[in-house]
């Protein structure tokens, strides 16, 4: 199956304020978009937005040629999306946290040790979350990009809180899943080593200021 | 469902060890009922009069105990949005979190029960039908209760709002659960019970819908 996504003319506000207009992306299966700009430019949320989470104020998504919201349960099943919080409860082991969150998926794991080691948290199985460093908390909210497979990838700064080991296995996560045909939409201040990727910044798209003219 | 099942259990899972929630329900529920003899002096009659009606407004308080964090502590850390993106509707999630709460702060009033209406001087024949009444009332409480913590999401002072938004709901339930039970009321409580029965089948799809419309609302 071939996926892609297309946006066109989107935009968006948050509250009242207006964050960006008339932005539209392509991406063909195997791509990667970088998402940059200064904070609070609108990089959550347009992965929010990507998500599924509310709507925007203009321009719309194509998900394999139909528009998101026709059939968004469909949608958000084939995708991830790692926020900035990690969703971990303290009282949780960190394998009773991964099984819930693949159970909710609705893609129960047989074995939790697999995703667990391939974010280098297998010595860490029966530990209790409040016990994570907030690199480790970070892992573990990434391993469930390797718990189940999906083909879109939205990760909004994953790599925060990383270290270098753990920044190296995250982008080759994301180029192995490239190379497997899938999409990426993640944003980062760290430059990422990924190959082709396209790059996106905000900044470019301001909103278009409008104009109060008061008449009498 | 896989899904239902895993929230459920992760649920109980957490009220279990961080022990909290229930346990403080059950202990507000008895400790409360057990200020009125202070209060209204001990004498038999009078207490064994009033019984029913101490019991479920002391219920109807203790459910509201917990009721703000049903879905605040997922909505701050994120496990609301991974629930929402599970193929596990938002009507369901409202509905496996409502039957947390209520098997963690609403059963354990139920075994309580009797025994808080027998030290109020509450005549032992009456008890079958009172925790009948608590059994089919306090799931609706918890199902209302639903509603009023999904509204209030994100809200500063939520408990305190949570309880002024459902409490007037509330009334109904009481009334009829103190008819109910009430060994005083005329007839034997077959209205009263239907009616609490009606509530609950009135509540179960209606209250799951409209918390999943707020949930939806503070997603955004």
């Amino acid at each position: 199956m071939i996926m892609r996504l297309v946006t066109e003319g989107l935009a968006a506000a948050r509250g009242e304020r207006a964050l960006f207009a008339g932005l539209g992306f392509a991406l063909e299966p195997g791509a990667a978009l970088v998402l940059t700009g200064p904070n609070g430019s609108g990089k959550s949320s347009l992965l929010r937005l990507l998500a599924g989470f509310g709507r925007p104020t203009a321009g719309r998504f194509l998900w394999d040629g139909q528009p998101l919201t026709d059939d968004l349960d469909a949608y958000r099943a084939q995708l991830h999306y790692v926020g900035h919080q990690e969703a971990l409860k303290p009282a949780l082991t960190v394998t009773e946290t991964l099984h819930f969150w693949a159970a909710l998926a609705e893609r129960p794991l047989t074995d939790a040790k697999v995703p667990l080691q391939a974010l280098g948290l297998g010595a860490k199985a029966a530990t209790p979350c409040r016990f994570l460093s907030s690199g480790q908390r970070r892992r573990l909210a990434l391993a469930r990009l390797v718990a189940w497979t999906a083909p879109l990838w939205l990760l909004d700064e994953p790599t925060v809180g990383l270290d270098d080991q753990a920044l190296e296995l995250v982008a080759g996560l994301i180029e192995r899943h490239r190379a497997g045909g899938g999409i990426v939409v993640l944003s980062t201040h760290q430059p990422l080593p990924l190959a082709g990727a396209q790059t996106l910044s905000l900044a470019d798209f301001p909103p278009k200021r409008v104009e109060v003219s008061v008449e009498w | 469902m896989v899904s239902f099942r895993a929230l459920l259990l992760r649920d109980l899972r957490l009220a279990f060890r961080q022990g909290g929630d229930g346990a403080m329900a059950v202990i507000f529920f008895v400790l409360a009922a057990l200020l009125f003899p202070f209060g209204l002096g001990p004498e038999p009659e009078a207490l064994a009069r009033d019984a029913v009606g101490i019991v479920w407004v002391m219920a109807l308080l203790a459910s509201l105990l917990a009721l703000d964090r049903l879905f605040q502590g997922d909505w701050e850390d994120g496990s609301l949005d991974l629930m929402a993106l599970s193929p596990l509707p938002l009507e369901l999630v409202v509905l496996a979190k409502a039957l947390g709460h209520w098997l963690v702060s609403g059963l354990p009033l139920l075994v309580a029960a009797p025994i808080v209406a027998s030290m109020l001087q509450f005549d032992a024949d009456g008890l079958p039908r009172l925790v009948l009444a608590l059994a089919l009332g306090t799931p609706t409480l918890s199902l209302l209760g639903a509603v009023g913590a999904a509204l209030t999401l994100g809200a500063r002072r939520a408990a305190v709002l949570v309880s002024l938004l459902v409490l007037p709901l509330e009334i109904p339930v009481l009334i009829f659960g103190v008819a109910a039970a009430d060994p005083a009321a005329i007839g034997d409580g077959t209205t009263q019970f239907m009616v609490l029965g009606a509530l609950l089948a009135l509540a179960l799809p209606l209250c799951p819908w409209a918390a999943a419309a707020a949930l939806r609302q503070a997603l955004e």
